[in-house]
């Protein structure tokens, strides 16, 4: 408890992961994973598929366990209520057949907020519309988000996440399934997020654009490969632990999922 | 003009009297009446998670569970209780048994449910081809035995159906949350993994109440169908939610008249009332695309 307290006081970092290791069974998904990431940041998260992005994005929210380590959201631990963190899905993970609108998702994220009328879904709230606005969705309202493109729906879900009060958000592979025009849509939305303050965590398969588009690169391949400028982190020998030799890298980039599958 | 209107007024009440009769005739046997509501209770509950069974692809799994209470019914005959105690802790049972199984090995759903139900369903035959001198017919048990509705069974059916709208009315966004985007529910802090367990204990008493009306093998059709028809109908969750509902009351009801007029066997009669729905629904669909 009294390094909870400690903790609280001098959060600076709205991420902070220290010697993080998750295991599958034998298999150490995650090993020693240790970095830091400030309030307001865009930071995109690069690595081989299987290189623990979408594990570590779990343990971020706290739907993963970690064998070791500690990993700190705003000073709290991920699972408490002031961690204040949301995640937008790999769209995988979401069963599509539901027919709900975009206000029926965006809804949902007042879920467990509030009073306890809230908290059961039985009040509206401004928040939904403000939410929906500023993810330029408005007018496709009352659209079900199963025939929306891949990234109105990212936008529905970052507008759920907005709903949810967090201040940190994080997309899994965000872009998979984004064609490239909606991408700078998708893009602006979120750099407009960050000025307000939101530290974002992206994920994705997509290296060219990232010095244009992110603050920080994190390299992961089951440790931190490096974590920097994106002009200054890829070096041979980063691209190297990360995708092995170069001709691995482009057999990788071929069968890559990056790119549009709509 | 005022002789044409009191002339049509006549028209009207002369075609409304035998509408009206065949409407009340079969109301004058209190069985009939028990069975009218005791159906339509269950055309109210059964779509009230259809909705989600159907958004969720739990057919399957329902059906399974309807066939898996065997043992618990024919047991609770056995011993002379009534079978809907026999058969809602079995229910659940099995229930919290399928999400154990599919959560713990590597068999899938459709498999490890497949194995529960051929288990059970057959345990269940053979107690009654073994004990003897049980009450009740296979044919009652799989096609339904609504006319035989007693009034503590219309009460316990009046009664469930209340105690499942408050359920479904305080826990409705949630279950949709953990149905559509599971870790995202886990994510803002639902407890996503009991309200799945909820939802399939809530999913098996409407099985086991609806039991009694339509039988054992037709539960999935009445659990399914209406909200497969209003899903073809309207678009929005909550619109499906409703219709089906409304789908289901008219099943109850046109499937038991017909029944009651056409001396066929009810079950079946609720059953295929709700696919005539469906049909509708479906050349709607085909015509208006």
């Amino acid at each position: 408890m009294s390094t909870q307290a400690i903790k609280k006081e001098k959060s600076e970092w709205a991420i902070e992961c220290r010697d993080v290791c998750v295991e599958f069974g034998n298999l150490l998904v995650l090993d020693d994973v240790t970095f830091s990431v400030g309030r307001g940041v865009f930071t995109a998260v690069v690595g081989p598929n299987g290189g623990g992005k979408s594990t570590l994005f779990n343990a971020l929210v706290g739907v993963q366990n970690i064998a070791h380590g500690d990993i700190w959201i705003n000073g709290v631990r991920p699972n408490e209520s002031g961690a204040r963190i949301s995640y937008v899905p790999q769209r995988e993970l979401v069963n599509w057949r539901f027919p709900l609108t975009v206000k029926d998702v965006v809804a949902l994220g007042l879920l467990n907020n509030g009073s306890l009328l809230q908290k059961f879904g039985f009040t509206d709230s401004p928040l939904v519309e403000e939410s929906i606005r500023k993810v330029d969705m408005w007018e496709g309202r009352d659209q079900l988000v199963k025939n929306l493109s891949g990234g109105q729906r990212q936008r529905t879900f970052i507008a759920r996440a907005l709903a949810q009060e967090s201040d940190i958000l994080l997309l899994d592979e965000a872009f998979s399934g984004v064609d490239v025009a909606s991408q700078h849509g998708l893009m602006e939305v979120l750099k407009d997020l960050r000025d307000e303050g939101t530290t974002i965590l992206l994920s994705t398969h997509d290296l060219n654009t990232l010095a244009d588009r992110f603050d920080e690169v994190i390299c992961l391949n089951r440790h931190i490969c490096a974590h920097g400028h994106a002009d200054s982190v890829f070096t041979e020998d980063v691209l190297t632990e990360l995708y092995g030799s170069h001709e691995l890298m482009f057999a990788d980039h071929r069968i890559g999922t990056h790119g549009s599958h709509d | 003009m005022d002789l044409t209107n009191s002339c049509l007024q006549i028209i009207e009440l002369e075609h409304m009297g035998p509408m009206i009769d065949i409407f009340l005739e079969p109301l004058q046997y209190s069985f009939m009446v028990r069975a009218l509501i005791a159906s339509v209770m269950v055309g109210i509950m059964c779509p009230l998670l259809g909705a989600f069974v159907i958004n969720r692809e739990m057919g399957f799994m329902s059906d399974a569970l309807a066939h898996a209470v065997m043992p618990g019914m024919v047991a609770a005959y056995a011993i002379g209780i009534s079978p809907l105690f026999g058969a809602a802790p079995n229910a659940i049972l099995v229930a919290l048994l399928i999400g154990y199984l599919v959560r713990k090995t590597n068999v899938s759903t459709d498999t490890s449910v497949g194995i529960l139900f051929a288990t059970l369903f057959s345990v269940g035959m053979l107690v009654v081809y073994l004990a003897g001198g049980i009450s009740i017919s296979i044919e009652e048990i799989l096609l339904g035995q609504v006319l035989s509705t007693s009034s503590s069974d219309v009460y316990l059916t009046v009664s469930a159906t209340a105690i499942l709208s408050v359920f479904m009315l305080v826990f409705y966004k949630r279950f949709i949350f953990v149905g559509f985007d599971f870790q995202g529910a886990v994510v803002s802090g639902l407890q996503a993994q009991k309200l799945d367990y909820l939802m399939l204990v809530l999913i098996s008493v409407v099985i086991v109440l609806a039991l009694q009306v339509v039988g054992v093998i037709l539960v999935v059709g009445m659990l399914i169908t209406p909200a497969a028809a209003a899903s073809l109908i309207v678009n929005k969750f909550d619109n499906v939610v409703i219709l089906a509902i409304v789908f289901g009351i008219i099943s109850a009801l046109g499937g038991l008249y017909l029944s009651y007029y056409l001396n066929l066997p009810s079950g079946p009669s609720i059953a295929l009332f709700s696919s005539g729905i469906f049909g509708i629904g479906f050349v709607k669909k085909i015509l208006y695309r």
